[in-house]
């Protein structure tokens, strides 16, 4: 994990980026892997999740990047507890007005956006000491980093699970469903796989930078 | 629901329904503090207690919430009650045992935004539990959560030992292990009742 900004970050490319790749919440930072994990059985369950999340994420972070300096230090944790409810209070309303379906498939997970740490971690690590216009980007990159990651198993478990991609039939009908994948222990087999992928791809790197240097040394 | 049997609400929570394998409830601590079974069991005894705690007043705040027809507030009231019963706990650990206060770490405040108990809040109203039965569902889903805490935990005290593959140490390594745990517990499907 990079080292987190003590003063007050300039506005840059990186601060988009970082929540993107290299400090993505879920596959580097390993949080809010529970909503991961339990809905992305589909793809369309994992983009409504990741909206929705992302949405909290911008708007609670937002605020308390404003009030941040009236919130007495020592009762931050319980103030962004919760703003952080009332924003899921409003999502989760949201959605009941837009698709009742969508609802019923999402269920409790909506109302546990509260508890999902991501967006405790990024108002304590990040919104509490940031001016407004960073933290809005650097939310708005971690929500899109999110989102990327439920995509990532969602795809890949709804293609394998049920042979369908956002419900479109992928493969003839002579495709025998793989329904282990949209099961939960199909989650922790996804997730595990990208992070193995991860992993190995990170040892790669370093192989060849080790490598590199050596070589360096040699022709010196 | 209401003639649910209580046995079958325990074995439903606790195994067949496992708060963690089959729900994805409390996942971070579950990977967190899984690697020595000592820490485990105490992690487990204090979500527990939590759980106990934060099911009886999640029921009293539904019952007062649903007379005073202030139905919106409800989220943020069950968050704002297990927020304080983590505190509680916090100050009864580290009054009675501060080896284990530090052993547990950050993951104490952090019960706080384990989902499991959120969860567990929200489920209970959504099932309509009376007292007694929200108190067993409370129980079962504590029992649940220590039990996969406690498999995890002495199934990586074994791997400490074994040599894996450099590329799959740390956390895709966990992720496998529960995804095998979370394999073996569908067998339970069926078991204590209605399934969901």
């Amino acid at each position: 994990m990079a080292v987190l900004p003590n003063t007050t970050e300039n506005l840059s490319l990186d601060t988009f980026v970082r929540g993107l790749w290299e400090e993505n919440p879920v596959f580097v930072m390993l949080l809010g892997m529970c909503p991961v994990l339990a809905v992305t059985n589909t793809t369309m369950n994992a983009i409504a999740m990741g909206l929705a999340t992302t949405f909290v994420l911008v708007s609670s972070t937002v605020l308390i990047s404003l009030l941040r300096n009236w919130i007495p230090k020592q009762v931050r944790i319980a103030s962004y507890i919760v703003i952080i409810a009332t924003f899921v209070t409003v999502v989760d309303y949201g959605i009941q007005a837009i698709s009742l379906e969508l609802y019923a498939a999402l269920g409790a997970f909506i109302q546990l956006i509260v508890a999902n740490c991501v967006i405790l971690g990024r108002a304590e690590a990040y919104a509490s000491k940031q001016r407004l216009h960073t933290t809005f980007i650097n939310s708005l990159g971690m929500g899109a980093g999110f989102t990327l990651a439920l995509l990532s198993l969602g795809t890949v478990r709804e293609i394998l699970g049920s042979g369908s991609l956002l419900g479109i039939p992928l493969f003839g009908e002579g495709f025998q469903p793989w329904v282990v994948m949209i099961l939960p222990p199909g989650g922790f087999f996804v997730l595990g796989a990208w992070l193995l992928i991860f992993n190995w791809m990170r040892l790669r790197k370093e192989r060849r930078l080790i490598e590199q240097s050596g070589a360096a040394a040699n022709a010196g | 629901m209401q003639g649910e049997a209580l046995y079958s609400i325990f074995l439903n929570a606790a195994v067949v329904n496992n708060f963690v394998l089959a729900l994805f409830l409390g996942i971070c601590p579950f990977l967190g503090v899984s690697a020595k079974k000592e820490t485990a069991w105490n992690m487990g005894l204090a979500v527990i207690f939590v759980m106990l705690v934060s099911s009886m007043a999640a029921y009293g705040i539904n019952w007062l919430l649903t007379e005073l027809d202030l139905l919106f507030l409800r989220l943020i009231c069950y968050i704002a009650v297990i927020a304080s019963a983590v505190q509680l706990v916090e100050m009864f650990v580290k009054r009675f045992s501060p080896t284990l206060f530090r052993s547990l770490g950050i993951f104490l405040p952090l019960i706080t935004t384990n989902c499991a108990i959120l969860g567990l809040a929200l489920f209970q109203t959504a099932k309509e539990y009376d007292f007694l039965q929200s108190l067993v569902y409370a129980a079962g889903a504590g029992v649940g959560f220590m039990l996969a805490l406690m498999l995890m935990a002495g199934l990586r005290e074994k791997l400490e030992l074994a040599r894996v593959p450099s590329v799959s140490q740390g956390a895709a390594l966990s992720l496998m292990l529960a995804g095998l745990l979370s394999l073996a517990f569908m067998g339970f499907a069926g078991l204590g009742g209605s399934v969901g």
